[in-house]
């Protein structure tokens, strides 16, 4: 009967495991099948207007491109401090707990957020507020990144340095960050995987548009704003180009979190 | 030099702090006109956009078909003459561009404004966002746990590492691909099993549960993951099976850990967006039944959002409050129970 039982539970378990990787394997076969029938070299030399997604692929790289110009040196800043100055501290905790709380806060809320402060008294969706709503949602994960990476180098080397009369700057760029380097560029690397993929944030702060832009401070063109239009489109054209966004959204995400992976692996090596 | 360096990270820091208080600070202050104006009873309130006549009794109500029959019995005193037409955004372009506007297209001028009010109240999208999520969990947690046991204790290394790594590239996915995957494929093969509409809350629930299930198995996986060899070992020599192990030693163990990593799929799954946004139909109407369509919190702040002005805007920024808040807490509840797992 105990045997019987664990076999019944072991296999059950392994049902699981080949469920999930069901869904896995039907979103991406549909994502295939659906989004290869409509690729087509057009598409990439063509802007939304004319039926193609040049200036949504373009539109969506440069949002998450600037929030991560912003939000890389002020989440690294962050993290070291909380690192390498307030460590233990009481405040140095309170931090890491409200980042922790930064990195859950439901997307749309950061939408929300932002169309308060930006789009109400610009009066019109912009570029800007994209990247300000992206960059909200990237600070937390890269301030937790760096936090954990440099946390993992050892004591030693932060003393080796100060021994020989290295300021304490020095230090942290030339010998700590050097040695966290690989932790920190996943980090960073699936951060900005996360944020290219978002679409609550952007809603209506950056909204998307069907030209290429005409400047950050105009509405703008995003990759996944306007696969949520596209989607619910009657045309069937249109679909088949959402469809064919989406691929191409995935794959460029999930390349980039392959390349993480990658980089974590040869680490070990 | 050192010190400027220490400062800048320390401002650096400190801007975590300060967004999420100006995140907070901003919200009450737009949601400030609707919170003084329905006060905490926005919450129980079911009735969104709907005009109310103050002390006078209306003509017989022509058009409050939207409202379901087991909740307009609540309003005392006071008639209902009108509703906003479902905001169906996924399929119709929602018509409410200012308030006054709407008043006057739909009710055909009946009454006059002085003595009319909006009423807008968070109940469908609240008991909607609570419904999905348990939905969710229910799908979600004994399929995770299965998934996290066999990574960890059934799968040998290397069927575990492909494995795993499938599970967290399906989390990696963006959401938005979820939703319309469910909106083309899932919903209207979940809507031949159970019958119904191919958007319903079920298939809400039902999205939202796989696309946190990843997530919540990797998170349980590292749970269970830190249970001490010696202590399985220790059953095992007892002649325990792997299935007493589990149950008897390595989820006791690890009971904080899982835990911890449902709350935080909760928390996720509430606030999520665009997997929902496809499926959940976009109806101000509490579901009878799961296949019915509703709406959820999320979903409101992304349909109407553009097209809101005046009260009907700081009644969705008290939406976007309440649900900045409720994350708060469940993030707070996820880290109490991590932390007793270290301690």
């Amino acid at each position: 009967m105990r045997l019987w039982v664990n076999k019944v539970a072991i296999i059950l378990s392994t049902a699981t495991a080949l469920l999930g990787l069901l869904f896995l394997g039907w979103i991406l076969f549909t994502l295939v099948i659906k989004g290869v029938s409509s690729l087509s070299p057009y598409i990439f030399t063509h802007d939304l207007i004319n039926n193609g997604i040049r200036n949504l692929l373009w539109g969506q790289f440069v949002l998450a491109g600037l929030a991560s110009i912003i939000g890389i040196p002020v989440g690294i800043l962050a993290g070291i401090y909380l690192q390498e100055y307030g460590n233990h501290t009481r405040y140095a905790n309170f931090i890491r707990d409200l980042s922790d709380v930064m990195m859950s806060a439901p997307s749309i809320v950061v939408g929300t957020f932002i169309y308060a402060v930006i789009v109400v008294p610009v009066g019109h969706t912009n570029g800007w507020a994209g990247i300000a709503a992206l960059f909200v949602m990237m600070l937390p994960i890269v301030v937790r990144t760096t936090d954990d990476m440099l946390s993992l180098v050892p004591i030693e080397l932060r003393e080796a340095g100060i021994a020989i009369g290295a300021p304490k700057y020095h230090v942290i760029f030339h010998i700590i960050l050097k040695a966290a380097k690989v932790g920190i560029m996943t980090g960073l690397i699936l951060a900005f995987a996360r944020i290219m993929g978002e679409t609550a944030p952007l809603l209506y702060t950056s909204g998307s548009s069907i030209y290429m832009s005409s400047g950050l401070s105009e509405t703008y063109p995003s990759m996944t704003v306007s696969i949520y239009n596209l989607a619910t489109m009657p045309s069937e054209e249109l679909v088949g180009l959402a469809w064919a966004a989406a691929l191409i959204l995935t794959l460029v995400v999930l390349v980039l979190n392959l390349l993480g992976r990658f980089l974590i692996k040869d680490k070990r090596l | 030099m050192d010190k400027l360096f220490q400062i800048l990270t320390r401002i650096s820091a400190s801007l975590v702090f300060i967004i999420l208080v100006a995140t907070a600070v901003v919200l009450y202050l737009t949601a400030k006109p609707a919170i003084e104006e329905f006060g905490l009873g926005f919450v129980f309130d079911s009735r969104w956009a709907v005009t109310e006549i103050l002390e006078k009794p209306a003509e017989s109500p022509a058009g409050s078909s939207a409202i379901p029959a087991s909740d307009s019995a609540s309003d005392t005193g006071v008639r209902t003459v009108d509703t906003a037409t479902p905001a169906d955004e996924a399929l119709v372009i929602d018509d409410i561009d200012s308030d006054d506007e709407f008043d006057d297209d739909i009710d055909t001028g009946e009454e006059s404004d002085s003595n009319t009010r909006e009423i807008y109240g968070g109940a469908v999208p609240i008991v909607g966002t609570i419904f999905s999520t348990l939905i969710a969990m229910i799908f979600s947690i004994p399929i995770a746990m299965g998934v996290a046991v066999f990574l960890s204790e059934i799968a040998n290394e290397f069927t575990a590492s492909i494995i795993g790594t499938a599970i967290e590239l399906l989390a990696a996915i963006p959401s938005i691909i979820y939703g319309m995957w469910a909106l083309f494929y899932f919903g209207p093969f979940i809507a031949s099993i159970f019958g119904g509409s191919s958007v319903s809350l079920l298939v809400a629930g039902l999205v939202l549960g796989i696309m946190v299930l990843p997530f919540m198995a990797a998170l349980s996986r590292d749970a269970i993951n830190t249970t001490p060899n010696v202590l399985k070992e220790s059953a095992y020599a007892m002649g325990a099976t792997k299935f007493e192990v589990i149950k008897d030693v390595i989820f006791p163990y690890a009971k904080t850990g899982i835990i911890g990593s449902v709350i935080i799929s909760l928390g996720r799954a509430m606030g999520e967006t665009m997997a929902v946004a496809f499926v959940i139909g976009g109806i101000f109407k509490f579901a009878q039944k799961p296949t019915d369509a509703t709406i959820s919190v999320p979903v409101v702040l992304a349909n109407n959002f553009a097209e809101s002005s005046g009260m009907s805007m700081h009644a969705l920024f008290y939406l976007s409050l309440i649900l900045f808040l409720v994350s708060i807490f469940t993030i707070y509840l996820a880290k109490y129970f991590f932390l007793r797992k270290q301690s």
